[in-house]
């Protein structure tokens, strides 16, 4: 689903690049989590997938497309492919979480009956029945990060990102959100989720892959994080 | 679906930037009004041009008593003099260049005077010998007045030629002045309106950031992004353009009715070249707005 060959991100010529010769494949319906500390890189990885950057040297495949061969006017169609979560929410808060829900699908040119009848649903898959009219401030963090969520995922996107989506949230309410992320894969989405929260990492057991300075150093089925023990040792 | 939330992205646009829409609307209402305005008075030279070339004539006067130029040293015109004068304007040399040849006698020309001075008491102080006979000659190409003159400036019995277009022209070239003028103000008004339409369409896409940033995130594509600020800048400019056509429109009208009671012989512009001119404006109002807001947008809002 997605593949880095060789890839490397030079912002600045005279720093360290943000990522360095990552090769790495990310098979369809899979979860995989991108840990590693701040500026080790990850938040590049995920800019990279959905072409807000691009890559210095190497390929990033995308859906079985080099990312590089697609022209700018066609990002769009690529980047609906994708759903996206930040740590931040990023909603509209003058649209209710219905509105900033039925959003993502208005701008692509869903019709009103199909936004009617699907935002209610996607609502309900997040946990959200009966909350689609509470504006943003309304909620808490974890509803709104499911607001959030909601949107990524109303196109019905093949691949899910999501940059340290409970890095606001207590344990509790990130565990809720875990949930819904793995429901999500389950339906067969791809997701991808950058974090270096270990609680969560540890309890999921999923594939984990480590960066450091932009360098893959680990990549394990079933993983554990204990990132900040090995920072401070390596 | 697309129109509709596109339509209600412009909506909420223009009342959060209420205050720069006003300045945009009047930016451009002002400007446009001087654009139309030299437009008008262009049309109405040109109106002018056509019915005046077709009515003046090249005056050929003759000797009197107190003529000064030389080809009158021998006194007023004798009436051998004058039977030549007239062959040779009706011969066949000519007749490519004349259309019609009328002889003004003395007693006409007075008669003209009476008329044109009627409420002057000069009036009263002249007399027909005074006054010069002259053939008034109606050229087929009113360009080709130098042909006349040529002929009959040097001829013995003839004062002096005078073609009346030179009064015209200076005339026409006051108007033009004017127009000139009027251009120039519309040229900087313009200027402004454009800046101030990327100013606004800059704003009101930084103001609303957040939300284009996740439309790019959620793919959509750039027409849908852009648009809304570019109808917004287009609207804002259009109703400038209305304001300023149903200015023009009015005035313009209040002009000619005004000015033809005046001068009734003067040939002005009709009410349908005032609407002919309005869509002309409107357009490049849009025009104007659509190129600013999108050249405004390629550096604010990226996909």
């Amino acid at each position: 689903m997605i593949r880095f060959d060789n890839v490397t991100k030079i912002y600045d010529q005279k720093s360290r690049p943000a990522l360095h010769s990552v090769s790495l494949e990310v098979n369809r319906s899979e979860f995989v989590f991108l840990v590693g500390a701040s500026g080790s890189g990850k938040s590049t990885f995920l800019r990279l997938v959905l072409k807000e950057d691009t890559a210095s040297r190497g390929a990033v495949h995308v859906a079985g497309r080099n990312v590089a061969d697609i022209p700018g006017w066609r990002v769009p169609r690529l980047r609906r492919g994708i759903g996206v979560v930040f740590q931040d929410f990023r909603l509209l808060p003058n649209k209710t979480a219905f509105a900033n829900v039925a959003f993502a699908m208005q701008v692509t040119g869903k019709s009103r009956t199909v936004i009617r009848e699907t935002v209610p649903d996607v609502l309900r898959i997040v946990g959200l029945e009966g909350k689609g009219n509470r504006m943003p401030h309304e909620l808490s963090g974890g509803e709104q990060q499911r607001v959030a969520i909601a949107r990524a995922i109303v196109n019905k996107p093949a691949i899910l990102l999501a940059d340290e989506p409970t890095g606001n949230l207590d344990p509790t309410t990130s565990m809720g959100i875990m949930n819904i992320l793995e429901h999500v894969n389950r339906n067969g989405t791809t997701v991808v989720m950058a974090t270096h929260d270990n609680t969560i990492v540890n309890s999921l057991r999923k594939r984990v892959v480590e960066l450091q300075h932009g360098r893959v150093v680990r990549d394990e089925a079933q993983g554990i994080y204990v990132g900040e023990i090995r920072a401070a040792a390596g | 679906m697309r129109i509709a939330f596109i339509l209600s992205e412009v909506g909420s646009g223009l009342r959060r930037n209420l205050s720069m829409v006003i300045s945009v609307v009047l930016v451009t209402f002002i400007s446009l009004t001087f654009v139309g305005a030299a437009g008008l008075l262009q049309l109405q030279i040109s109106q002018m041009k056509g019915y005046w070339y077709d009515r003046v004539q090249v005056a050929v006067f003759l000797c009197v008593d107190n003529s000064m130029s030389p080809t009158c040293a021998a006194g007023p015109v004798t009436a051998e003099q004058r039977a030549s004068i007239r062959a040779l304007l009706e011969g066949e040399n000519l007749s490519r260049y004349v259309s019609a040849v009328e002889y003004e006698s003395q007693d006409d020309a007075l008669g003209h005077f009476q008329d044109q001075f009627a409420n002057s008491p000069i009036v009263e102080s002249v007399t027909a010998d005074q006054l010069p006979e002259s053939f008034r000659v109606s050229l087929v190409d009113a360009e080709k007045y130098g042909i006349i003159d040529e002929a009959f400036s040097s001829l013995p019995g003839v004062d002096v030629v005078s073609d009346q277009r030179e009064l015209l022209e200076k005339v026409f070239s006051v108007m033009n002045r004017a127009s000139l003028g009027a251009l120039l103000v519309a040229g900087v008004m313009t200027l402004c309106a454009v800046l101030l339409i990327a100013t606004t369409i800059r704003l009101s896409a930084f103001s609303r950031r957040r939300e284009t940033g996740i439309m790019g995130l959620v793919g959509a594509s750039k027409a849908v992004i852009q648009l809304p600020f570019v109808l917004e800048g287009v609207i804002a400019a259009v109703g400038g353009a209305l304001l300023a056509s149903g200015t023009l429109w009015l005035s313009s009208d209040f002009l000619i009715t005004w000015l033809s009671r005046l001068y009734p012989e003067t040939a002005f512009i009709s009410a349908q070249q005032v609407l002919l001119l309005l869509p002309v404006l409107i357009l490049l109002a849009a025009l104007l707005a659509g190129v600013s807001s999108l050249l405004a947008l390629r550096r604010y809002v990226k996909v």
